[in-house]
């Protein structure tokens, strides 16, 4: 195309017989939405290249040669181009195609999931036919078949607009399901006996425009009439997903992600829109425990706070710690945090469970958002966890960033994740000190004048940070931004509002914030308190007596199941959670919290992006909202934290936070993305936030030629608990094995398939082993959290590196 | 008076072992490629341009021209042949690819040279598998002999030729899916613009696709002059062209003519072509571009073959088959049948090709099996309105006082699959509606296809 | 066993290496498949998915596209019978009855001892020479029943049939199906030009020098 564009920076379409303005090369079906102009479609889908298979766009564009029906979804802007929608060629041509794709689609929309929000059904009202010519016999296929453990397939209902399957492809990047035949032969389907497994299915039920794809999660159960919907943000993961929570009679059925420009794009990963199923489950604690049995609300408070002032008796505020945290709401932090440090006077509070980074350093970096990080030919370093399994919508916008919008990804880790195929150069090394190394030869190879983001996170819990500091300096000091790479739900909320030792609330150090909130809340600690894990040594051997778990499960998801185990048998616990996870088996006092859909209030992603939290469903049985628990508890304390509303307390947060100046709950609502909370610097008499990281230097710990080096990584379906409370996930995690390079086999002298015993200085742990070019040589991988064999029995949070012998069983 | 015959591409067709390098390289093959070689890349591109080689593969479009569309400063450009062959009624690339494969591989090259294309894919219809025998031996003497590959003949043009096959897909033909195939996806034509894959092609880069009777014209015109070959055919259609004309003539073939001044009359009629109508027999229509193509009558004989009278006229010359039909003819099978052709073989992408070709074919086969309904006949140009927004090109019928529609048709769809179903509809109804209603009143009564016994001739 | 063979992995790698893109070779080598096998398999199609790095169900989706792959057995011998305009003005439907009747069996399907296929097809390029079949893919112009009786009398017993086949000699002859070019192409790495990589081919120099 000739680029004769005028000086102006738009274009202005006349659409029926209005001016409008559009972007240059925006297409007319969305220059038309934009202006509210409806048109029907059914293949277009905005955030997929266009196919234009369907035909039911076409309008009438004249572009200078006379009015011609042309597809709206194909066809650029440009100057001068006038659209008619509702010409009578238009209308005609509409409802022909209306008619065609009708010829053979079943008439059954009272038993279609689908039926009463279908496109297909919706447009044949609006643009249709009154009814058809066609007498013949339909097309008939085999009635639905599941393609894979969460979709199900109706072909006869399918219309082919390659949406599910453009989707597999371009977005998703699982080419699994595809076209088969041709003509009205066509029809989709995976190969034989290969599932359409992809993390990412679920979104091509939401995307399906009639009622072809069906999920196996909500298959006859509502009709959309019965709904009550309310957006809301899943916090399954980090990223921060938009949806809908959809709810019909008090009961969550269904989520479906919503299209945020800034974060999801409207999509979803299988984890996040399934395990909402856990909210319904029948295990969930729906009443205040002691000592395991059923108990009034009044007497577990009172148990619990005569703990803690037993403890606080004893030994001081540092006899109680807290731990968890990253499942909150972020008011629920604050108030928690407002609890811990201001009223119990403890700074032993962390909501990582080791598997993190310290909060000092994520905030002392630049930060950067995912379209920053995902801007067409920019340089993406990839400097964490795998992406694809722990950060599903993430994978998704890089891999998009690469493949679409010729970015440059630069891999560094452990070993090969899931975005290995499209990164540039992918540099592998042993945990140890290898990346700090690694990042310096990435810095060589990084293209001149692009901006460059690193995805920092926690490559493998047997990983020290002070690595993963060193090396995000190499590339701080190169003038590269960060986008955090940390998994938990909001943990980024949790961090930003002081659940972590050394800080409080709005990115402030303790000293920094000291007199800001000495004033606010009437005293905070007067020193640095102690990680998860330093709080789990402590517990075990005795000088902390009180934990208080906020919805964590040290037991099977922290570094070290069996100081773990120990701590909480000899700790009194205070399990303030919504199951009874192995951990909260432990506690004397069983506190039920409600849970995700169950409040109000807010969450903050990886990009520290505040977004909204609405509940949908009423919590079981008494459970209550976690910042109401702490604010009853302080009562028990004899101390009031001053507020019995969400929305009291986020007033409280914005008036005090360093980082949310200005976030008010106007600007909130106002807000179609979010809003960032971003450092203030220390104006208007707040305090400063961190803005800058201490130089580190890790400590190399070289190979050991006897002995394998562990890696530990995560997987999208794992032990965590609302994934095994769903009804739908919870067979879906990989059975464990130890992943070796295929060239150590013959050293160890083991076989493929063998079974080997990794023995390590805290435990042993049975598992077969198989060959992977992906994996680093000298390194043994093993997958994090995987129900019955869990690997945390080999690690210590103490020592930088973990390594084992492998013995082969015989 | 009949232009005489003249041959070009078909020069051979009657020396035995015309396929060996060794009968081509004796009768004149391979100059124009070394005549090509002591010239600039622009001005062989200028003699092409200056031949106006028309394309033969359905569009008509001028090579010279297209080659000119790619981009500047993009490359690797693509050279990509279309030897997919397979419209009904056509028959010319096949002989083409089997009697003179070197002149095909000539041609390639020649073209490559002078667009800058770096490798070339020869795609040939997968069924053709003697074809796909002769151009792969060729190829295999081609570059021992030193005329493919790397530093051909010496100099320091270098370019592969890579043979490639389909497997049985009309839409395959058509540039874009043809592109698509070559890629080895399904064969499933792309979306315009751009309008042609000299922007955006094979792999996303700039790439021509020519079908296997242009390309085999370059050997010539490089070896003769742009001034030898414009001294045949009309102005606007220089040179000579082949036509397969099947059906009802006594002598069928495939004929190389003068393009733009031989007509109807002369391929049908003429003692060195056809000969007429068998058993003397009335024509009562023709297809004269392919089953595309809306149909021709008596009143159209004298049109010349070059495709602007022939567009004006209500239909194309496409890609030189012309199928002829006595008075013994059944309309409505007959329609039903080119129908049938594009139900089977869309390739499913469009909604109104992919429901509504098979939607016409199951009316016609109704009416045709005797249950037709009166409501029948304008459904069934209702539907191909839904497919081809009308009017439809056709052919004017003075007699009727209906003037000629000019082609193209205008496309709900994104390739002229979809479309070329409503030709034979709306040729068959404009003309013979009478032998529908006949169907659908008296209810199963056929005229049977063949009056007489078969006509082998 | 319906992988590919090893000397037929190996011609497939060449074939591959002709292409600036792996998966451009698939179609070819589905025809590979089928030539050793007589159809394609779904074995074939997950070894052709490894050679060419795309997943089965891409492979399913082309392989389904093209009418030429079978994904069932077929006869040892497909009699294509075009009943295409052309041909049915000329007796073609006629052609294809006969050839149903004597046969047994409808068009679509195989004889019981699997030696024969019917197939109704669309245009096969041969329109002036109607009626006119093909039996894998070797032409036979102008044929009558007697003819088509003649033809399949001779593949019965071994024998190359002689009578209306367009083509006679070694490049006529008829393999068994799946087989269609009877000498492959095959370029010697002395002579290669070289694929023009999509994403770093430079101007060609021919035009650099020459222009
Ligand atoms: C449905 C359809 C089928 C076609 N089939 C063929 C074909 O079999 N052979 C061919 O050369 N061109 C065919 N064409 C035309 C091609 O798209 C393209 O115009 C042609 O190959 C260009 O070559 P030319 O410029 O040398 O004619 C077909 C077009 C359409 C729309
Ligand atoms: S018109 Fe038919 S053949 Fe052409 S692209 Fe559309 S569906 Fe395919
Ligand atoms: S929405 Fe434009 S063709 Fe389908």
């Amino acid at each position: 195309m000739s680029d004769t564009a005028p000086a102006k920076s738009t274009v202005s379409v006349e659409i029926n017989g209005h001016t409008i303005e559009a972007n240059p090369g925006e297409l007319v079906i969305d220059a038309a939405e934009r202006n509210g102009v409806h048109i029907p479609r059914f293949c277009y889908h905005n955030r997929m290249r266009p196919v234009g298979m369907c035909r039911m766009c076409l309008v009438e564009i004249d572009q200078g040669r006379g009015p011609a029906l042309s597809p709206s979804c194909m066809i650029p802007v440009t100057e001068g181009m006038k659209v008619d929608t509702e010409s009578e060629r238009t209308r005609k041509a509409q409802d022909g195609v209306l008619e065609f794709l009708l010829i053979n689609h079943p008439l059954d929309c009272p038993v279609c999931d689908k039926g009463g929000e279908c496109p297909l059904q919706d447009n044949t009202v609006a643009y249709g036919p009154g009814e058809s010519r066609f007498v013949e016999e339909k097309r008939h296929y085999e009635k639905p078949i599941p393609i894979s453990d969460l979709v199900f397939l109706d072909r006869e209902r399918c219309i082919l607009c390659d949406r599910c399957t453009r989707f597999a492809k371009e977005v998703a990047g699982d080419p699994l399901i595809h076209f088969q035949g041709r003509g009205s032969r066509t029809e989709v389907n995976t190969f034989p006996d290969e599932p359409f497994s992809s993390y990412f299915s679920g979104n091509t039920v939401q995307i399906c425009p009639v009622g072809a794809l069906t999920s196996s999660s909500y298959r006859f159960k509502a009709r959309p009439w019965d709904l009550t919907e309310v957006e809301s943000t899943c916090t399954t993961c980090s990223v921060g997903c938009s949806v809908t929570l959809q709810s019909s009679r008090n009961r969550l059925l269904r989520t479906m992600g919503v299209d945020n420009d800034a974060t999801n794009w409207g999509w979803l990963c299988d984890r996040g829109r399934f395990d909402i199923e856990a909210v319904e489950s029948d295990n969930r604690l729906a009443e205040p425990l002691v000592d395991g049995a059923p108990a009034r609300w009044s007497d577990a408070l009172r148990k619990a706070a005569a703990a803690i002032s037993g403890a606080l008796r004893d030994v001081g505020p540092s006899g109680i710690g807290v731990i968890g945290g990253a499942r909150l709401t972020n008011e629920s932090a604050y108030a928690w945090a407002k609890l811990a440090k201001g009223v119990i006077g403890t700074d032993n509070v962390d909501a990582q469970l080791g598997d993190g980074l310290p909060g000092e350093l994520l905030f002392g970096l630049p930060r950067a958002t995912i379209a920053e990080a995902c801007a067409p030919k920019g340089t993406i370093v990839l400097l964490g966890s795998d992406p694809k399994e722990t950060l599903g919508v993430l994978y998704l916008r890089l891999r998009h960033a690469v493949v679409e919008d010729k970015a440059t990804l630069i891999e560094l880790g452990h070993g090969a994740s899931g975005l290995t195929r499209y990164a540039r150069h992918a540099l592998h090394g042993e945990p140890g000190g290898a990346l700090v190394e690694l990042a310096h030869q990435a810095v060589a190879l990084l293209p001149e004048g692009q901006p460059v983001t690193v995805v920092l996170g926690r490559t493998s819990p047997t990983e020290d940070p002070a690595v993963l500091a060193e090396a995000a300096q190499v590339f701080a000091a190169y003038g590269a931004r960060f986008l955090s790479g940390l998994t938990r739900g909001n943990v980024h909320g949790a961090l930003d509002l002081g659940l972590a030792p050394g800080l409080l609330p709005g990115r402030v150090t303790l000293d920094a914030g000291r007199s800001t909130f000495t004033d606010a809340w009437g005293s905070v600690p007067a020193g640095r308190g102690k990680s998860t894990a330093a709080m789990l040594a402590a517990a075990a051997d005795g000088s902390l007596p009180v934990l208080i778990l906020l919805g964590a499960d040290p037991i099977n998801d922290s570094a070290d199941r069996a100081l773990a185990e120990r701590a909480l048998q000899r700790a009194t616990v205070i399990a303030v959670d919504t199951f009874p996870t192995d951990s909260v088996a432990h506690a004397s006092v069983v506190l039920p919290a409600a849970g995700y859909a169950e409040t109000d209030g807010t969450t903050t992603n990886l990009e520290g992006r505040i977004l909204p939290l609405r509940q949908a469903v009423t919590p079981p049985g008494t459970a209550r909202a976690d910042w109401a628990i702490a604010v009853e508890l302080a009562t028990r304390l004899e101390a009031d934290l001053g507020f019995d509303a969400v929305e009291q307390i986020w007033a409280e947060i914005a008036s005090l936070s360093a980082a949310h100046e200005g976030i008010t709950a106007a600007a909130l609502a106002s807000a179609r993305d979010g809003v960032i909370a971003a450092g203030s610097g220390g104006s208007g008499g707040r305090p400063a936030t961190i803005d800058s990281v201490p130089a580190v230097t890790a400590k190399r710990v070289p190979l050991d030629p006897t002995k394998l080096r562990l890696v530990v990584r995560r997987t999208m379906y794992d032990g965590a608990t609302l994934t095994q409370q769903s009804r739908s996930l919870p067979s879906l995690y990989n059975d464990n094995e130890v992943r070796l390079h295929p060239l150590d086999f013959e050293k160890l002298g083991v076989d493929e398939g063998a079974d080997v015993t990794l023995v390590a200085a805290e435990g042993q742990l049975t598992l077969p082993v198989v060959s992977d070019r992906g994996v680093v040589r000298g390194t043994a991988v093993v997958l994090a959290n995987v129900p019955d064999a869990p690997v945390n029995i080999l690690l210590s949070p103490t020592s930088p590196v973990i390594d084992v012998r492998l013995e082969v069983v015989r | 008076m009949t232009a005489p015959i003249v041959k070009v591409v078909t020069s051979r067709f009657d020396i035995e072992d015309a396929h060996t390098l060794a009968v081509y390289e004796r009768t004149g093959g391979y100059e124009g490629l070394r005549k090509a070689l002591t010239m600039s890349p622009t001005a062989v591109h200028d003699e092409v341009k200056a031949a106006t080689l028309l394309g033969r593969g359905g569009a008509g479009f001028p090579a010279g021209v297209k080659w000119g569309f790619c981009p500047p400063g993009v490359w690797p450009r693509y050279l990509v042949v279309n030897g997919d062959e397979s419209e009904p009624g056509t028959y010319k690339d096949r002989l083409l690819m089997e009697r003179d494969p070197h002149q095909l591989i000539e041609g390639c090259l020649i073209a490559c040279y002078a667009a800058g294309l770096s490798q070339c894919f020869l795609y040939i219809r997968g069924e053709m598998a003697l074809a796909q025998t002769r151009v792969a031996r060729a190829l295999n003497e081609a570059y021992a002999a030193g005329y493919v590959g790397r530093n051909v003949l010496g100099t320091n043009f270098s370019v592969d030729i890579v043979l490639h096959w389909g497997a049985g897909a009309y839409i395959v033909g058509e540039e874009t899916a043809l592109i698509e195939s070559l890629e080895g996806n399904r064969g499933m034509p792309r979306l315009k613009p751009p309008y042609f894959p000299a922007a955006i092609g094979l792999y996303g880069k700039p790439t021509i696709v020519n079908n296997v009777e242009t390309l085999s014209n370059l050997g010539w015109i490089l070896r003769n002059g742009s001034d030898a070959y414009k001294q045949y055919g009309s102005e606007s259609s220089p040179g000579t062209r082949m036509f397969a004309i099947s059906g009802h003539v006594k002598r069928p073939g495939v004929y190389e003519v003068q393009h733009g001044i031989t007509t109807f009359r002369d391929l049908f009629y003429d003692e060195q072509f056809c000969g007429g109508i068998r058993h003397d027999h009335q024509l009562k229509m023709f297809i004269p571009g392919g089953g595309s193509s809306p149909w021709f009558f008596e009143e159209q004989l004298d049109l010349p073959l070059e495709a602007r009278p022939v567009g004006g006229a209500g239909s194309m010359l496409g890609s030189g088959a012309i199928v002829v039909m006595d008075e013994t003819t059944d309309a409505v099978k007959a329609c039903l049948r080119v129908v049938r052709f594009y139900a089977r073989e869309s390739c499913g992408k469009c909604t109104p090709c992919r429901e509504g070709t098979n939607w016409l074919e199951t009316i016609l086969q109704r009416i045709y099996d005797g249950h037709g309904r009166p409501s029948d006949i304008d459904m069934l140009l209702d539907v191909g309105d839904n497919i081809s927004p009308g009017p439809y090109p056709s052919a004017g019928w003075e007699a009727e006082g209906l003037a000629a529609v000019p082609f193209p048709p205008r496309q709900t769809t994104i390739c002229p699959l979809g479309p070329s179903a409503v030709a034979p509809v709306t040729s068959a109804l404009r003309r013979f509606r009478p032998e529908f209603e006949a169907k659908i009143r008296r209810r199963a009564v056929n005229i049977p296809l063949r009056v007489e016994e078969s006509a082998h001739v | 066993m319906s992988r590919l063979t090893p000397e037929n992995e190996a011609i497939a790698r060449e074939i591959i290496s002709r292409y600036p893109k792996p998966k451009s070779a698939l179609i070819p080598l589905l025809h590979l498949s089928q030539e050793q096998n007589g159809h394609v398999t779904d074995e074939a199609m997950v070894h052709l998915a490894e050679l060419v790095d795309v997943t089965p169900a891409e492979v399913i989706g082309t392989c389904t596209f093209y009418e030429m792959f079978k994904r069932e057995p077929v006869g040892r011998y497909v009699v294509n019978i075009c009943t295409n305009i052309a041909f049915q003005l000329l007796g073609a439907e006629e052609l294809l009855h006969h050839a149903e009747h004597r046969l047994g069996i409808k068009a679509g399907n195989t004889t019981p001892d699997g030696l024969f296929t019917i197939e109704d097809v669309e245009c096969v390029a041969a329109c002036t020479e109607a009626p006119c079949l093909t039996v894998n893919y070797r032409y036979f112009y102008k044929v009558d029943g007697e003819d088509f009786d003649a033809i399949v009398e001779d593949l019965r017993n071994g024998r190359q049939p002689t009578r209306k086949a367009a083509e006679t000699g070694p490049d006529g002859a008829i393999p068994s199906h799946g087989t269609l070019a009877l000498e492959r192409q095959h370029i010697p790495a002395d002579r290669a030009a070289g694929n023009a990589d999509p994403d770093s081919a430079p101007a060609p120099v021919w035009l650099e020098q020459q222009a």
